[in-house]
């Protein structure tokens, strides 16, 4: 993979108020292609702050953001992903009544014609949709239910699959683990490591230290809104990460 | 911290239902419809000798019957499968039938039958869309509960179609319109072909089209829809003006059947139109139903109706049952809902 190691994303003294409190304070963030980076940190740290500035749901009162060496700034989410950087959420992420392709293609469905009119082509969408799931190996065995009748860890690899899909180079997954089942876990880390190979960036929040040395590469701290530190993780130990954390 | 005991909060595996069972739920309207036939068709054989749907009048003013609630019901289908619901289309139906009735008083003796007709139509439909535009404005960028703000646009058009009717029935004469409301093409009440043909037109915007897709998307998940860069509050827009225009279209057709505008004309089918959608297998919560399955719905309705007052009982009887129906309809939902959802 001739990307990695190239700086995907770079955010340069990033700072951004909230009436008087200073959320983020001259924070540095770097992301590399086919580098995963789980941002650590306590309640309150900043942590999702960055992400929002970075996803283009709020802008930085300074500080400036280069994606792919160029800089940007971002006037709204919809904007950040048609540069290709996608936030990966738990609950927000699928419609439960729509099969997967629907949601796979929500908001670009490809047209055809059929008697002169212009329907959606469901069937493009399903077999398009089953395509970029089986490269990441995520075996669903029907895609024309809704997606309600899928587990939890089934609808987070369809999110990513979808993100895929669409040719997203960063991808913030908040919490990606909570809330799954072990085998579930297991399946979504296997899935960023299969992401990481597309040279996809990927931005990985969580609480579980345990998920955070099995995926990333490297451990970035906020502490209070400002870089508390930040570890290669394999030569990171949790203790050292925990009293980052809590200063 | 372990991840090897399970976390309390895993989803646990949704039960299958079998397949009958996913078959019975699909097909309950149908089956319900057909019970419904057979039980008065067994009881007008009994007690008059005569057939209930065996006879061609019968299944006329079944379907002429049908017509309003369809109507009205095709649109708030849009409505309802969005999660929202639609409490003002009875008055907008008649604010649109007295409208009708006063601009084609107005115009017929100038300009003539047709192109009255067409000026009137004209006008009911653009006053129709002023409730539907409210509505959407409130529910969309206000975010007011749809509840709310179309019980406020009821109100509205309510008084509105009292106070251009004069408190009273507005008689109008155009030759087309009646026709409209009266004629038939080839033994079909032209109320009918209308009906049906608007009916192809919403199945079609629902099922094949972008708008429709994100009808359903908002109404199983409004935040994801959003995130996925739809337009939500422009789609919402839309499926309030499309469901005030089926309403406005109903008072035209009132107008012509009954040559007059009424401010109530649509009154008692707002229980009616309701009644057909979740009849029809739609889902008060958003995300589900269909056009054809409102069809169901609204002849479900209508047969009852019709049938009640076939085999005499007193008319009063019909708010009744139907009211019944309607809670009945809800609670399989909910019940479905709990035992992971089987009917799409």
């Amino acid at each position: 993979m001739s990307e990695n190691g190239a700086v995907l994303l770079e955010a340069r003294k990033i700072s951004k108020r909230f009436g008087g409190v200073h959320a983020l304070e001259d924070v540095d963030f770097r992301l590399h292609a086919g580098e995963v980076v789980a941002l650590a940190g306590d309640n309150g740290a900043g942590k999702s702050t960055l992400i929002k500035i970075i996803s283009g749901v709020f802008p930085p009162d300074s500080g400036e953001i280069a994606f792919q060496g160029e800089q940007i700034a971002l006037a709204n989410p919809q904007d950040a992903r048609t540069r290709g950087i996608e936030t990966i959420y738990q609950d927000l992420a699928l419609a439960d009544n729509l099969d997967v392709g629907a949601n796979v293609f929500l908001g670009r469905e490809p047209m055809t014609r059929r008697f002169g009119l212009p329907v959606i082509d469901r069937r493009r969408m399903r077999q398009e949709a089953a395509r970029t799931l089986d490269t990441l190996d995520i075996g669903l065995d029907r895609l024309d239910r809704p997606v309600r009748a899928l587990s939890g860890g089934q609808r987070q690899c369809v999110a990513i699959g979808r993100a895929l899909h669409w040719q997203a180079r960063v991808m913030i997954m908040d919490e990606p683990t909570a809330a799954l089942g072990v085998p579930e876990q297991r399946k979504v880390l296997a899935l960023i490591h299969s992401l990481k190979a597309r040279g996809v960036g990927i931005i990985f929040i969580s609480h579980n230290l345990q998920d955070i040395f099995a995926a990333s590469d490297r451990i970035v701290v906020l502490r209070r809104g400002v870089n508390a530190g930040e570890r290669a993780t394999a030569d990171a130990n949790p203790d050292e990460v925990v009293r980052m954390m809590v200063g | 911290m372990s991840v090897t005991a399970a976390p309390a909060h895993v989803r646990p595996p949704e039960p299958r239902p079998s397949a009958w069972i996913a078959w019975v739920a699909s097909a309950r309207a149908w089956l319900f419809l057909a019970l419904l036939v057979a039980g008065f068709e067994v009881w007008a054989q009994t007690s008059f000798q005569a057939t209930f749907i065996g006879n061609i009048f019968n299944i006329r003013s079944i379907a002429v019957f049908a017509v309003a609630p369809l109507l009205l019901a095709i649109g708030q289908t849009f409505v309802i499968i969005s999660g929202g619901i639609d409490l003002s289309v009875g008055f907008t139906m008649g604010l649109a039938a007295v409208v009708v009735s006063h601009v084609a008083n107005l115009a017929t003796p100038v300009i003539g039958d047709v192109p009255g007709l067409i000026v009137a139509c004209a006008a009911a439909i653009g006053v129709s869309i002023i409730p539907g535009l409210v509505n959407g404005f409130l529910i969309a960028w206000l975010r007011v509960p749809p509840f709310i703000g179309t019980l406020g646009m009821f109100g509205v058009a309510r008084g509105v179609a009292f106070l251009l009717a004069g408190g009273t029935t507005v008689p109008v004469s155009n030759d087309a319109l009646s026709y409209l409301g009266n004629g038939s093409i080839a033994g079909f009440p032209v109320v009918v072909l209308l009906t049906i043909a608007a009916m192809l037109v919403l199945h079609y915007l629902l099922g094949q089209t972008r708008f429709g897709q994100y009808v359903y998307a908002i109404g199983g998940n409004r935040a994801a829809t959003v995130r996925a860069g739809i337009n939500v509050r422009g789609v919402t827009l839309r499926i309030y003006v499309l469901s005030a225009v089926c309403a406005g279209i109903g008072g035209i057709l009132y107008a012509g059947r009954f040559s007059a505008g009424a401010a109530q004309a649509g009154e008692p089918l707002l229980l009616d139109s309701i009644a057909a959608v979740v009849i029809g297998g739609a889902s008060l919560f958003g995300g589900s139903g269909t056009i054809v399955g409102t069809l169901i719905g609204a002849l479900i309705v209508a047969v009852i109706q019709y049938g009640l007052v076939f085999i005499d009982v007193e008319a009063f009887w019909q708010f009744v049952v139907v009211g019944v129906v309607i809670i009945i309809s809800v609670l399989v939902d909910q019940s479905q809902r709990k035992g992971g959802r089987v009917d799409e």
